[in-house]
């Protein structure tokens, strides 16, 4: 029987997904719900060894964990948080400066791009050289203004709010570009017709430019903070494993590279990977919907 | 003049003759030999000689070099796929032997080093041949050992070097004065990385990391170990330690900034460089310090080759092993400063040279002295080292190590019952 020209349509359709879809499967499917059946398992040493069902032990142990696991979601969000708050604000005020055209600007964004350039271990390494508390050069500066050296990432206490100053040197400029190219679409004459009516220039930017650029803000927001969410080698090029010597800078991504590879504990591993996930989840689907309420 | 059809032509079978030789030269048994090496002085060396074995092989030996951790990882992402692209692994014996070979990660070597007389087994220092045989089965061969030295610039204590503990840290103390740019004394702080070099201060104290299967670690000799350690870092030693392991140490001992340093001295070359360091000429090193137990530093086998049980090229990898933990070999490199596992090279006067006096000493009294392990002798290394590590990070802190070695005391010991279950290969 001749295929009607709707059948065909359609096996072509399919044949022309189906790498797709195998590259989906293969690529990201299958490792999560390898995962998932991982995190269901006691399994040690090696993936391949022998292993017994223990149905949700593994999730039991993590959530019952006040030493590391809930430490280290709290860490987590604290990272995340005032990165990305601290990256959106100075991103935005520097949007605004580079928003009009003036002499050396291609320079200037060419610079802003540079610590976009390095990857982050190197950057960890740079920043471990010049924030040395023995022989590094912010405690030279430091010393010449009369303040006592500090231990910067050797103490418990300044381990965080060091490495998030860190991230924000290095991600403050994509939330700029992000943010500067929203305000290029921006139409001028709302602008304008504030200016008319009197507005002042913080008038005009809260009232105006701010809500008109919402969308891009939450675009921008989502997509730095689940990078943020997601950060290791910048954390682990500086503490190393465990996130320092008393698990200051342990985020759950450290935490559970470390129960992976320096302790073999691919069960539960797996489960805080599960959890990480489904945080990450939560977390976009909130500010999805918090985009859309804002949006209608 | 060529046509473009020509060019394309002579273009695609010049690539076909690359894959082919690619492949003929990259995989199979008969493939070129792949090594992963930890950026260690061991590493480096072999690297200079390697060609020696690529003559004597007909084989080409392509090295990968990276840091221990990293090690460690491409381990485990690899051997869990049961990758073949690893002939030889360098790795650490007290480290990952127990797990990988529980893992079935390291091929069984024992036939091939035992019934070969050439290579003499025997001549392997003892406790060296032990740090790589798990129940019966030999599974790597050593090839570098190290104990604790004490690295002191001879220009600040011109009276000699200290003996004790107590008289290094009065020693350290009087000199340390951070404003003009003078620590006392440089040690690893971090967690995890100082439990090595805290071993031998624990063994001074007369206390150890297990004692008859059970946690030593809240017994009085230990408490008193992390005392003193504790203390040691935290009057003189520099700011920011908890962060410091040898990567930071070497540095600013290298910039004239340490009067003293304790850590392994198969590593000393990092410290003496004329191209790295401003007080080289002005180095010397001394055994470790005697605490109330005597002077027992760690002597162990550090570094060890082994094969990957899942590589095709298992008897050329350990051609590989046999030629680079050979008398002779050692022997070589034993004169550039490395030091080796076998006995025959330790009682060569010649291999000696190759050390400075001092050094030469301390190395011969650690090895008189030491305690083969520097780490607890468990499947599970790495958590290991973080619990036992958790009461010395508190007393560098100068909070209540002693709360905390009780409280993690009780921990170690559930730890070990549970290892003990996963022993078995």
């Amino acid at each position: 029987m001749a295929r009607t020209l709707e059948q065909e349509n359609r096996r072509l359709k399919w044949t022309m997904i189906a790498p797709a879809v195998v590259f989906i499967g293969l690529m990201v499917v299958f490792p999560l719900a390898y995962t998932a059946w991982l995190s269901l398992t006691d399994a040690f040493g090696a993936v391949n060894a022998d292993t017994r069902f223990l149905g949700l032990t593994n999730y039991t142990d993590a959530l019952g964990d006040t030493r590391r696991f809930w430490p280290a979601v709290g860490r987590t969000f604290v990272f995340t948080v005032a990165a990305v708050v601290l990256e959106l604000v100075l991103g935005m005020a520097l949007a605004m400066l580079l928003r009009r055209p003036f002499r050396g600007m291609r320079w200037m964004r060419t610079i802003l791009m540079v610590p976009l350039l390095a990857t982050p271990v190197a950057v960890g390494v740079v920043w471990m050289l010049i924030l040395d508390p023995t022989v590094g050069i912010a405690n030279a500066i430091l010393g010449l203004v009369g303040i006592p050296p500090q231990p910067f990432l050797g103490s418990v206490a300044q381990s965080l709010p060091t490495l998030i100053l860190i991230d924000v040197w290095q991600w403050t400029p994509m939330m700029t570009l992000l943010l500067l190219a929203g305000l290029t679409t921006l139409p001028e004459e709302p602008e304008e017709a504030a200016l008319v009516d009197g507005a002042s220039a913080w008038q005009r930017f809260r009232l105006v430019t701010l809500p008109m650029l919402g969308t891009t803000i939450v675009t921008a927001l989502v997509l730095r903070s689940v990078d943020a969410l997601k950060t290791f080698d910048l954390i682990y090029a500086t503490k190393g494993a465990g996130g320092g010597s008393s698990y200051e800078a342990e985020t759950l991504n450290v935490y559970a590279y470390g129960i992976t590879f320096d302790y073999s504990e691919y069960g539960l591993a797996a489960a805080v990977l599960v959890l990480f996930t489904v945080l990450i989840i939560g977390i976009v689907v909130v500010l999805r919907l918090r985009s859309e309420k804002a949006g209608s | 003049m060529l046509r473009r059809r020509d060019v394309l032509r002579t273009a695609g079978v010049g690539a076909l003759a690359g894959l082919a030789g690619c492949a003929r030269s990259g995989d199979g048994p008969d493939g070129d030999l792949r090594l992963v090496l930890a950026n260690h002085v061991w590493g480096n060396a072999i690297r200079k000689r390697v060609g020696e074995f690529e003559d004597l092989a007909h084989r080409r030996v392509v090295i990968s070099t990276m840091t221990a951790d990293q090690v460690s990882s491409t381990y485990n992402v690899k051997l869990n796929a049961s990758a073949p692209d690893i002939d030889v692994m360098m790795y650490r014996p007290l480290q990952e032997q127990l797990l990988f070979a529980r893992n079935g990660w390291l091929a069984d070597l024992t036939d091939l080093v035992v019934g070969d007389a050439e290579y003499d087994w025997a001549d392997v220092q003892e406790g060296a041949r032990e740090r790589v045989t798990t129940e019966g089965r030999v599974f790597g061969v050593p090839i570098v050992t190290e104990r604790s030295a004490l690295y002191y610039r001879r220009d600040l204590v011109p009276d000699g070097p200290p003996t004790t503990l107590e008289e290094l840290f009065s020693t350290a103390e009087r000199l340390h004065d951070p404003a003009s740019d003078m620590i006392g004394f440089a040690g690893r702080g971090q967690r995890n990385f100082a439990v090595s070099q805290f071993s031998s201060y624990l063994y001074s104290f007369g206390g150890d990391f297990i004692v008859d299967g059970r946690s030593g670690i809240a017994t009085p000799e230990a408490l008193a170990a992390y005392e003193y350690y504790g203390r040691l870092l935290r009057e003189a030693g520099p700011l920011g330690v908890t962060n410091m392991s040898l990567e930071q140490i070497t540095p600013i001992f290298a910039q004239g900034k340490v009067a003293f340093v304790i850590d392994a001295d198969s590593v000393y070359t990092n410290f003496v460089d004329p191209k790295t360091s401003l007080v080289g000429d002005r180095t010397g090193f001394a055994p470790f310090p005697a605490g109330p137990a005597g002077s027992r530093p760690y002597n162990i086998a550090s570094w060890g080759l082994a094969v990957n049980a899942f590589s095709p090229r298992r008897d050329a990898a350990w051609q590989f092993l046999r030629w680079a933990s050979s008398p002779a070999t050692v022997l070589a490199m034993q004169r550039d400063g490395i030091p080796g596992a076998r006995t025959s090279a330790w009682q060569n006067p010649d291999a000696g040279a190759g050390f400075p006096p001092d050094l030469a000493a301390s190395m011969a009294a650690g090895t008189a002295t030491g305690v083969p392990r520097d780490r607890p002798d468990v499947v599970q290394v790495g958590r290991a080292r973080d619990i036992v590590g958790r009461p010395m990070v508190a007393a560098i802190l100068g909070e209540d190590f002693v709360a905390e070695a009780r409280d993690t005391s009780d921990e170690f010991d559930d730890f070990l019952v549970r290892d003990a279950r996963q022993r078995q290969i």
